[in-house]
């Protein structure tokens, strides 16, 4: 009954979301502000991520292929459709949930246990469009992101697999050009805007909603990692049927 | 003035307040009273319209809030100051910003005009050094008074206080209530302050609420509460043995 209740007050706070605005000139500082603090501070644990993970997946592809019929440009072709598909945009998601996730959760229930929100909301401020609008807007940029994140990872692959002795450059890049479908990355980019909405409201609703003191806001970031990697696992899945199935 | 008529608040089967009537007049002090559970903080966020009672209304200066349009409402929170127990700074900004933040947000003032209200509030509170400095980085009496200064600087007809002198050493407690009673007098301001300081109530306790298990026990002023023979009220005030010499002399005194 509980679930059904969490989930029923989180559509109500997304309704309350795009209540009320606050004056844009406001707005537009707090957008700026989070597009700092979300996107730019998340780029370099998302490259240095994806440019090793983009080198074991090249190196664990060469050392499964064993069969010498087999093309080298398999290699390269492997780490494209991994890192397209599923790596940079449901991986780094879950990267992005404790990261980004825990960071708005622990940031949002502090206000809430110092007061901060009552008096957001004794001025008559909506505190939700305060706090939760400005961080949507802010991850619509991740995407960008993610594209990022897709070319570090191929060039982490070339790199290991070129320099381990893998593969040749020249099959490498073969492999990456190789049965190319756009829609993939369309596939992977409308992925990518549905984990954004969802890294950014269910831990602003569950440092929101939160009730007690400086532990509570440590349970509550951990709930609300585990939750926000639960909604991106459910809905990779839903996705993938609905647009490759 | 606030007229608060026969309210009752529950939190599931916990009946909070259980009915309490009060009026708070206009350019003074007005102190609630009473033990930790009694129903303040729930009082006060009733009259901050935080929580809606169940029964009975609250009207500001003879507006029934339940009969106000959204609108309206709106307007009545713009007129409402508050000053949480804890201060509830906004850590990400300055003094300065937080000050001016509700200007920002509900006014149209130029950016100079914004300026020279918030120095002037700050000046008020004596602050003059600290525009610049974030909450963190300023004692908890400078944060008291930021939080008074960003209070009343919409000249807000109300102004409501959630202990403000908790975390405060005595002599401070007393600069920053003496602060809220002159600031009361000067902008005929309505002010409701919850608090169970002692000194609070013999400084600044113009008219005093006591409330008990949710429930009006006792009104009256500072002068009358060291004679009153409410013996829950007399158990709340002498509870430390400094006042119950206090009321000890008094009494001989009296004899």
């Amino acid at each position: 009954m509980n679930y059904f209740e969490s989930i029923g007050s989180y559509a109500i706070m997304i309704r309350e979301v795009f209540k009320k605005p606050t004056k844009w000139k406001i707005m537009k500082t707090l957008i700026l502000k989070e597009i700092d603090e979300l996107m730019f501070g998340s780029l370099g644990i998302i490259i240095f991520i994806s440019f090793f993970i983009g080198g074991v997946v090249a190196i664990q592809t060469a050392l499964n292929l064993t069969n010498p019929l087999l093309p080298g440009y398999l290699i390269g072709f492997a780490t494209r459709q991994s890192i397209i598909l599923e790596f940079a945009p449901t991986f780094c998601s879950i990267i992005m949930a404790g990261k980004v996730g825990s960071y708005i959760t622990s940031s949002i229930g502090t206000m809430r246990v110092t007061e901060q929100i009552d008096a957001l909301e004794v001025m008559g401020v909506n505190a939700l469009n305060y706090l939760v609008f400005p961080k949507i807007i802010a991850l619509l940029l991740y995407p960008f992101v993610i594209a990022i994140a897709m070319y570090v990872g191929i060039f982490g692959g070339w790199l290991a697999g070129v320099s381990g002795g893998h593969s040749t450059s020249a099959d490498f890049i073969e492999g990456i050009q190789l049965d190319f479908i756009p829609f993939h990355v369309t596939y992977a980019f409308i992925k990518t805007l549905v984990f954004a909405f969802i890294l950014a409201t269910i831990p602003s609703y569950h440092g929101f909603y939160m009730k007690g003191g400086a532990l509570e806001v440590g349970k509550a970031s951990t709930t609300s990692f585990v939750w926000t990697s639960v909604a991106i696992i459910f809905l990779n899945l839903i996705l993938t049927q609905l647009f490759l199935g | 003035m606030i007229h608060v008529n026969n309210i009752h608040k529950s939190f599931g089967d916990a009946k909070v307040l259980k009915g309490v009537t009060a009026t708070f007049e206009t350019g003074k002090t007005n102190l609630v009273i009473g033990q930790s559970g009694s129903g303040k903080t729930v009082f006060l966020k009733c009259l901050l319209g935080l929580f809606t009672p169940e029964e009975g209304h609250i009207s500001y200066d003879g507006k029934i809030y339940d009969d106000l349009s959204i609108g309206e409402k709106r307007n009545l929170r713009q007129d409402m100051g508050m000053v949480f127990q804890g201060s509830a700074l906004f850590d990400s900004m300055t003094v300065e910003g937080n000050v001016k933040f509700p200007l920002e947000m509900f006014t149209k003032q130029s950016p100079s005009e914004m300026q020279d209200r918030a120095d002037f509030v700050l000046k008020r509170v004596n602050l003059i050094d600290a525009h610049h400095k974030f909450p963190s980085e300023i004692s908890g009496g400078m944060q008291k008074r930021v939080a008074i200064a960003r209070a009343i600087v919409m000249n807000p007809k109300y102004l409501f206080c959630d202990e403000p002198n908790s975390g405060l050493d005595p002599k401070t407690a007393i600069i920053i209530d003496n602060l809220i009673k002159e600031i009361t007098e000067e902008y005929d301001i309505t002010t409701v302050i919850n608090t169970h300081d002692m000194n609070s109530v013999m400084e600044i306790g113009e008219k005093i609420l006591f409330l008990k298990n949710g429930l009006k026990e006792w009104e009256g002023t500072n002068k009358e509460i060291f004679k009153t023979d409410n013996e829950a009220v007399t158990d709340f005030v002498y509870s430390s043995e400094l006042f119950k010499k206090v009321r000890q002399m008094y009494i001989e005194e009296r004899n």
